[in-house]
């Protein structure tokens, strides 16, 4: 489903990404880990199309199309799903209304008919449910005012909207306490399934413990330097990041 | 013949027309003032950022309004909620009670021409208020508009009349001919415990200039409430000097919103005379400006007595290569103790070409008070824009959808349900056609 091949991206001249190799197919969920400043938020910024990013070298291949031709818009109209890890508040625009455009620009996109009012809600009733968000916070403005579960919590409702083909979820995890944790991961694991992919990107290896991957990868210093099973986040957890990233620099330095 | 010749001639004429009353005296002073004075130009500080006088370079002429306009041409700008309003029409600056539609009742509502008021049972009232209201800005534009009194409006709420119907001003200009000068003044007096919802609107026909440059007088008495609304939307060759004078003579309420979409030149003066204890006054304005338009307001609030509290928001867009000017000055009167004032203007410019000038004035001379002001200029949030391009929203419907946000908080200050929804269509649009 997405291809990465080695990728390298620099902003402001200053090269973040230096080299990234990744295959993910549909069904499977991949999380990339790594130390503060390894190149994990660039990667999902990259990939969402954030335009202070130049890529300087590789190919991103989704869906068979060249992802980086494609307009940040269009990158989610074809069914890329970026999960903020800094959901941004926008005062004055109904989170409702705001949804509503989406999931009908998507539709749009895909040749389909835009729903009805009464489409459009029953299927929020029926989402709602599934990531467990009340409608008092739908009815506000976009995550203004929102704590930082609140705002997690309507990243994960926008994606059960949108029903994307691959989901990033930026560091989904940070911010949050271990109530809303086991929330926002229920709601995850719920919209999983064979023909969606998902990308975790996190430091820490606590969400892992609710939404099992299927692959995890060590980013440091721009590259994968690291690839295992579930196994690996355990081997991480218990002897930090300096067990691998030593090895890297010991392997850089010869 | 040149403007300022044709002016003479014309006052000549219009002076001579009738058997003097107040109001020729009036524009005799007027004249006089203007031949003074003249137009203001940009050396003056109140108009260093706003050139009329260069507007003036071209002939303009006072157009004949008596069959220059027809109900068709009404009914195409009629203001949403009008079913239900008192519409009087204003062609060429002069007020058509036949083109009018007047529902509510004698008791209710007095409307008559100005030059009558001057003479009946209110002329009292025209004599203490018209040219009255406010001490500022008596400069030649203003002049100018006194020294041509004609066929203007007196609009009186009798006491303890809460009307109902909105009143809507339809100001027409007939520019099919020739360039035109229109002059509409009125003088609004609301009594005691009265409640008036005013709202004024200006469409230009034609494609040859139209200059309007109007004065609007309101008197404000006590436990009176005043809702004020003036939506500009005119075509790119309609330019304007409005100025508007509130006298809050007694302990009353008044709320207004200035919106600025489209026109050529456009100055707004917005005066406020807080002369009461406790007047309550809110001024909300929004100009969302591009091509090549130029919108300027200047608004004063005088606090004159104490314990009155103010509050402005004015908020504005500029794009393309238009200019928006805030000037908000605020005066506490030496006797103004307690007062509460505050002022806020915001803006985001769209173009490395476009202009935005912005300047509060303060002016203290009692010490027991608050006040504030305050002004950005920024630009469209970035982060918020990509918020919204990632779910799919295209980069034009995501910035509609941000600047559709942002003027919001004016919007929701146009009470009457079915004229805010008008006005939120009005600028849909607007923002929608690049």
């Amino acid at each position: 489903m997405l291809s990465i091949k080695n990728i390298h991206a620099n902003i402001e001249g200053k090269e973040i990404l230096k080299g990234i190799n990744l295959e993910i197919k549909a069904g499977e969920v991949h999380a990339i880990m790594g130390p503060n400043g390894s190149g994990k938020s660039t990667l999902a910024s990259v990939l969402a199309g954030r335009e202070e990013y130049e890529v300087t070298e590789g190919e991103v291949t989704f869906l068979e199309k060249d992802l980086l031709e494609l307009s940040t818009e269009d990158r989610a109209r074809e069914g890329l799903f970026l999960a903020f890890q800094y959901p941004v508040e926008i005062p004055g625009v109904s989170t409702t209304n705001f949804i509503k455009a989406a999931v009908n620009e998507k539709r749009k996109y895909q040749g389909e008919e835009a729903l009805d009012a009464v489409a459009f809600l029953k299927m929020m009733k029926q989402k709602m449910a599934l990531v467990e968000i009340d409608q008092s916070l739908l009815s506000r403005s976009i995550n203004e005012g929102f704590s930082g579960g609140e705002k997690k919590r309507n990243e994960i409702f926008q994606m059960a909207m949108l029903e994307p083909k691959l989901a990033i979820l930026d560091e989904t995890d940070s911010g949050l306490d271990i109530d809303a944790l086991r929330i926002v991961a229920k709601g995850i694991n719920k919209l999983r399934n064979e023909n969606r992919a998902i990308l975790l990107i996190t430091h820490y290896q606590r969400l892992l413990d609710y939404i099992q991957p299927d692959y995890v990868h060590v980013l440091y210093n721009g590259k994968i330097v690291k690839s295992g099973t579930k196994e690996l986040a355990l081997e991480l957890e218990e002897k930090g990041y300096d067990f691998i990233t030593d090895e890297a620099d010991l392997a850089a330095s010869l | 013949m040149t403007n300022v010749d044709y002016f003479k001639d014309q006052f000549e004429q219009l002076q001579d027309s009738g058997p003097a009353t107040a109001i020729t005296e009036l524009r005799t002073d007027g004249f006089h003032t203007f031949n003074k004075s003249g137009l203001p130009t940009y050396k003056l500080e109140e108009w260093k950022y706003t050139n009329i006088s260069s507007l003036f370079d071209k002939a303009y002429q006072f157009a004949n309004a008596d069959q220059a306009v027809q109900l068709s041409d009404i009914d195409a700008i009629r203001l949403a909620g009008h079913e239900q309003a008192n519409e009087l029409v204003f062609v060429n600056g002069r007020f058509i009670p036949a083109l009018s539609t007047i529902r509510s009742t004698e008791t209710q509502l007095v409307i008559l021409a100005l030059e009558e008021a001057a003479k009946g049972k209110y002329q009292e009232i025209v004599k203490a208020h018209l040219g009255q209201s406010s001490e500022y800005l008596k400069d030649g534009i203003h002049a100018l508009n006194t020294s041509f009194i004609q066929d203007g409006l007196f609009l009186l709420i009798p006491k303890g009349q809460q009307l109902t119907e909105p009143v809507y001003i339809y100001h027409i200009a007939d520019a099919r001919q020739q360039n035109t000068l229109s002059q509409p003044r009125s003088l609004i007096f609301v009594e005691e415990n009265a409640k008036l919802q005013l709202t004024e609107t200006y469409t230009t026909l034609g494609t040859a200039e139209s200059f309007t440059n109007e004065v609007l007088e309101i008197v404000v008495k006590e436990n009176a409430f005043v809702e004020y609304y003036k939506i500009q939307h005119d075509g790119l060759n309609a330019s304007q000097v409005g100025s508007t004078h509130i006298h809050q003579i007694g302990r009353s309420y008044v709320h207004t919103v200035v919106v600025s979409l489209n026109g050529g030149v456009i100055r707004n003066n917005l005066n406020l005379v807080l002369d009461a204890a406790g007047n309550e006054t809110h001024l909300y304005g929004l100009y969302l400006l591009k091509g090549n338009s130029h919108v300027d307001n200047h608004t004063l609030v005088d606090n004159k007595q104490q314990n009155c509290f103010s509050n402005q928001l004015y908020k504005g867009i500029a794009d393309d290569t238009s200019t928006g000017v805030f000037s908000g000055r605020i005066i506490v009167q030496p006797d103004a103790q307690k007062t509460n004032a505050y002022q806020s203007n915001k803006n985001i410019i769209l173009s490395d070409k476009a202009t935005i000038n912005t300047k509060p004035q303060l002016e203290i001379f009692a010490d027991d008070v608050k006040c504030s002001h305050g002004c950005t200029v920024g630009q469209l949030d970035e982060e918020a824009l990509f918020y919204l391009r990632a779910r799919g929203i295209p980069k034009e419907a995501a910035e509609v959808l941000l600047l559709e946000a942002y003027a919001a908080d004016i919007l929701v200050q146009i009470k009457p349900e079915p004229l805010r929804n008008h006005v939120a269509e009005l600028i849909y649009e607007h923002l929608s056609i690049s």
